[in-house]
């Protein structure tokens, strides 16, 4: 660290900041620190892995130019929980479910794959930046918000913090996130349209390793994956998953968030749809026990993913770049927020004393594309696909043939069921599906219908209470100082936080939003309000209401445990 | 090197005898919470200028705990607890005298001495008087109810902030050169600003995980033969303070305006004995 920055300021000067210790952020930090590069990491949370959510498979694919484990000794062994050895899709209609073998597209490409929870995951990342940072004098910081870019004449030079004076780097590393406000700052994200969200939604079950042993079929180097589609969440796009960790199972739901709003839709019931559905019973058994409830957006690479993600010295990676790919039901995230890590500090260590400040931005997008991450991410295929695919009329006569008894017989007849096993399992098939009930709800429901078996085991799992799930939850508030202000009160413009926000609900007064009815000159009016306190983070409300939205500050807000 | 001596007069247990002594070996010791508040002071400088922090404490063999919590949670180098029977039941007096002693065979033994820090008062004697004789002893400046600091380096000054209550409360700075004492205010807070300063406490913090754990090897004992005390002045017997009840015990009234201090100028230094006179009295 030097105090002066390149112009004789009077800042702090790092050749690199890392905001964020996610894995986008702790591999940038890694790959610099192995640079010799002297780099500083910068967290909100408490610790890494505190605020930080997802389903989560972690992927090595084969293709990749960096996997976790090529940066991280050890990481399969000490941070991962099980592997996966068994991954299904259920096609559900009602209580008629038909599985289908994944394996194939799950093995595409993939070197291996492991269940994750976050807390344990980054938090042992954190732990081995700091590591690697400390020896080229920087380190990992936490309980630090970022909160802005620090600029001269214009130019991205820096960033400002809540916690600490403004900081000059070389190089600033934007790995923080989805609803990056970084991105969101240097104009290169919106936070606009709902269509480029997913919203993820998961619970942590209590489970004895024997037990998920004994359930599964598995033994403890063993793991499954299962997702679920069909007509379980009505006609939400999206699905469900169930992923097994060492001593707890990993269960949720991820939808598309305009789909949410569309229907009105409450996530914790679609959660419980899952969790109280008949094909469950087995695998929960009795006594369901909910550790954790969480929730987070996540943002879909086919539409957002930016192609050039970097201005002056800032760059993108992970989540705050868009770069989360729904390759069909499969969801790879955490894999190439570590790629692009390790790529835009390949990029900096290449160009390294460019007078050009953008020189190692353009070099990380060159990268980004001749690596193949980028075709990845932005699949050419579904561009063509969704021109067509998407237009509503062409979505509701391919639904209306497909639900037509005709439609049905020719889904359901043994041969589909080959060809449709198979089309699953087709990476490039996947990559086209256009984002519609077609793909989401019509056929899979369908082939639940006719090609299903009934379940009707009795699932007693009654899962928690949103109250009882906020009530088990950890906070730190920082009271008096609520990090989402609610711009426009009126239901038109805030009204759909009230259902997609994950911890509320139109029939519960305790979550963050709520309806009211005021009068005024004798008119009823519903407006919306807002309490910040049970708030989860995941940043719904950014996107589907009127709202100026931030992060809270370091250390306060939810600590999640699990993740 | 800036900071060197902590003396963390810790106590904590609350047992008395049937004369009214305290009892240390009844009750479980603990950190005085207010020393909490000086040691992060001194955590807080050690942080931002580099230097030593020794942890000095009177009392009984058990003190030792009380100087490894201290290490464990700011990171003090070593320790130096000062104790023997014929220290025990000391009053603050008594105290003072046996504790400047202890830093007086610090700076000539081990290493000079820029700054002593303490906390505001015990939480049982609750006299406020230990910090000011102790200092009165070592004939230093004493700052008192300090709810921030600064230090220039250079020019071998401190800035202080100090909580001044009344029935307004004010916020007075004061400067003083160094060495001095600063005696915290529970309103104390560190700050960490820097990115640097909060790298080097997390570093502090792993290194002294170490050796906390091996607290032994870093731990002093002084008795008052090697502090060259009489017992006479020491002790029970050398402390003139008499404890008839425990009461509650009203606010003690403190200064309201801006003091600057030069200890040089002994002239200037006389009215801040003498505004330190009334506790010296006793509540
Ligand atoms: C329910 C769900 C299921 C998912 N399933 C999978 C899956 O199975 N497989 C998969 O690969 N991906 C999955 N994902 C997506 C995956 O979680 C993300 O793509 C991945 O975490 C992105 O990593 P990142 O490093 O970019 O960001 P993050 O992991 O979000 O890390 C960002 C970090 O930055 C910190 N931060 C944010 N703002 C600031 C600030 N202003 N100052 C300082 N620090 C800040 C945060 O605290 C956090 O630690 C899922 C997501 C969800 C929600
Ligand atoms: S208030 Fe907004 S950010 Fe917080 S949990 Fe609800 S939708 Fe998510």
């Amino acid at each position: 660290m030097s105090t002066n920055g390149s112009n004789g300021s009077e800042y702090e000067h790092y050749e690199a900041v890392v905001v964020g210790c996610g894995p986008g952020g702790a591999a940038a930090a890694a790959r610099l620190a192995e640079h010799g590069v002297e780099t500083l990491v910068l967290e909100r949370g408490v610790e890494a892995g505190s605020k930080n959510v997802s389903g989560g498979l972690i992927y090595a694919e084969d293709s990749a130019p960096y996997t976790i484990d090529d940066l991280f000794d050890g990481f399969r062994e000490e941070a991962a929980e099980r592997p996966v050895t068994d991954y299904r899709i259920h096609n559900i209609a009602g209580d008629k479910v038909k599985t289908y073998d994944l394996t194939d597209l799950h093995e595409h490409d993939t070197d291996w794959c492991d269940a994750v929870l976050r807390r344990q995951m980054d938090s042992w990342l954190e732990a081995r930046v700091h590591e690697k940072t400390s020896e080229t004098g920087g380190g990992v910081l936490t309980n630090v918000r970022v909160n802005g870019l620090l600029r001269e004449d214009g130019e991205i030079i820096g960033v400002t913090c809540d916690e600490l004076d403004p900081i000059e780097a070389d190089l600033i590393v934007a790995a923080d996130g989805v609803n990056s406000e970084l991105a969101r700052e240097a104009g290169l994200m919106d936070w606009e349209e709902p269509d480029e969200w997913f919203q993820g939604v998961k619970a942590v079950v209590d489970m004895d390793p024997e037990a998920v042993n004994h359930r599964f079929g598995i033994d403890d180097d063993e793991g499954v994956a299962h997702l679920f589609s069909g007509d379980l969440f009505e006609d939400v796009r999206g699905g469900g998953f169930l992923y097994t960790n060492e001593e707890s199972l990993s269960i949720g739901t991820v939808f598309h968030l305009d789909s949410l709003v569309a229907e009105q839709a409450e996530p914790h019931e679609l959660l419980d749809a899952l969790l109280t559905h008949p094909m469950m019973a087995h695998w929960i058994g009795d006594g369901y026990d909910e550790r954790e409830y969480a929730a987070k957006l996540v943002p879909d690479s086919k539409k957002v993913a930016h192609r050039e993600p970097y201005r002056d010295r800032l760059v993108l990676v992970g989540d705050a770049a868009g770069q989360m790919q729904a390759q069909g039901p499969i969801i790879k995230g955490m894999n190439h927020a570590v790629t692009a890590g390790a790529l835009a500090a390949d990029a900096f260590a290449i160009t390294r004393g460019n007078a050009d400040s953008e020189a190692a931005g353009r070099r990380y997008a060159k990268l980004l594309e001749d690596s193949g991450t980028m075709a990845k991410l932005r699949p050419k295929q579904y561009d063509l696909a969704r021109t067509v695919g998407e237009r509503d009329a062409v979505t509701n006569v391919v639904d209306r043939v497909l639900e037509s008894p005709l439609g049905s017989v020719a889904l359901g007849n043994s041969l589909a069921d080959r060809v449709l096993e198979r089309a699953y399992n087709s990476p490039f098939l996947v990559s086209m599906l256009p984002d519609t009930r077609t793909g989401y709800t019509t056929v899979p429901t369908v082939i639940g219908e006719a090609r299903g078996k009934s379940i009707r085991w009795k699932n007693d799992a009654e899962p928690p209470s949103l109250e009882e799930r906020i009530g088990e939850l950890t906070y730190d508030t920082d009271v008096g100082n609520p990090h989402i202000e609610l711009l426009d009160d009126s239901a038109e413009a805030s009204g759909a936080a009230v259902y997609a926000c994950p911890v509320s609900a139109e029939a519960f007064g305790g979550g963050c939003y709520r309806t009211e009815q005021v009068k005024t000159n004798g008119d009823e009016e519903t407006v919306v309000s807002l309490d910040t306190q049970p708030c989860v983070e995941c940043g719904t409300c950014a996107i589907v209401a009127d709202t100026a939205w931030e992060h809270p500050r370091g250390g306060k807000g939810v600590e999640y445990r699990e993740g | 090197m800036l900071t060197k001596g902590v003396p963390d007069f810790s106590e904590g247990a609350v047992s008395f005898d049937e004369d009214g002594h305290l009892e240390r070996g009844k009750t479980p010791t603990v950190m005085n919470p207010n020393d909490a508040f000086a040691l992060e002071a001194a955590l807080q400088t050690r942080v931002r200028h580099g230097g030593h922090v020794s942890g000095m404490s009177m009392g009984p063999p058990g003190y030792a705990e009380v100087l490894e919590g201290a290490m464990e949670s700011v990171y003090t180098d070593d320790s130096y607890l000062l104790s023997d029977r014929e220290l025990a039941a000391s009053d603050t007096w008594a105290t003072a005298i046996t504790v400047s002693s202890g830093i007086e065979k610090y700076r000539e033994e081990v290493a000079d001495v820029d700054l002593v820090f303490a906390g505001f008062k015990t939480a049982d004697g609750e006299t406020g008087q230990t910090g000011p004789q102790t200092c009165w002893a070592l004939e230093w400046p004493i700052v008192t109810h300090v709810i921030a600091l600064d230090i220039d380096p250079d020019e071998r000054r401190l800035r202080a902030k100090r909580l001044v209550e009344g029935d307004v409360d004010e916020i007075e700075t004061v400067e003083t050169p160094l060495p001095c004492m600063v005696v915290t205010d529970p309103e104390f807070e560190p700050t960490y600003r820097k990115a640097s300063h909060r790298l080097t406490h997390k570093e502090l913090r792993a290194e002294t995980q170490e050796r906390a754990a091996d607290h032994d090897e870093h731990l002093t004992t002084w008795d008052h033969a090697d502090l060259n005390l009489d017992p006479d002045y020491i002790g029970l017997d050398g402390s003139p303070t008499i404890v008839s009840s425990v009461d509650p015990i009203p606010k003690a009234p403190s200064e309201r305006e801006a003091t600057m201090i030069d200890p040089d100028d002994g002239t200037a230094m006389e009215p801040v004995l003498e505004e330190l006179q009334p506790f010296a009295g006793g509540d």
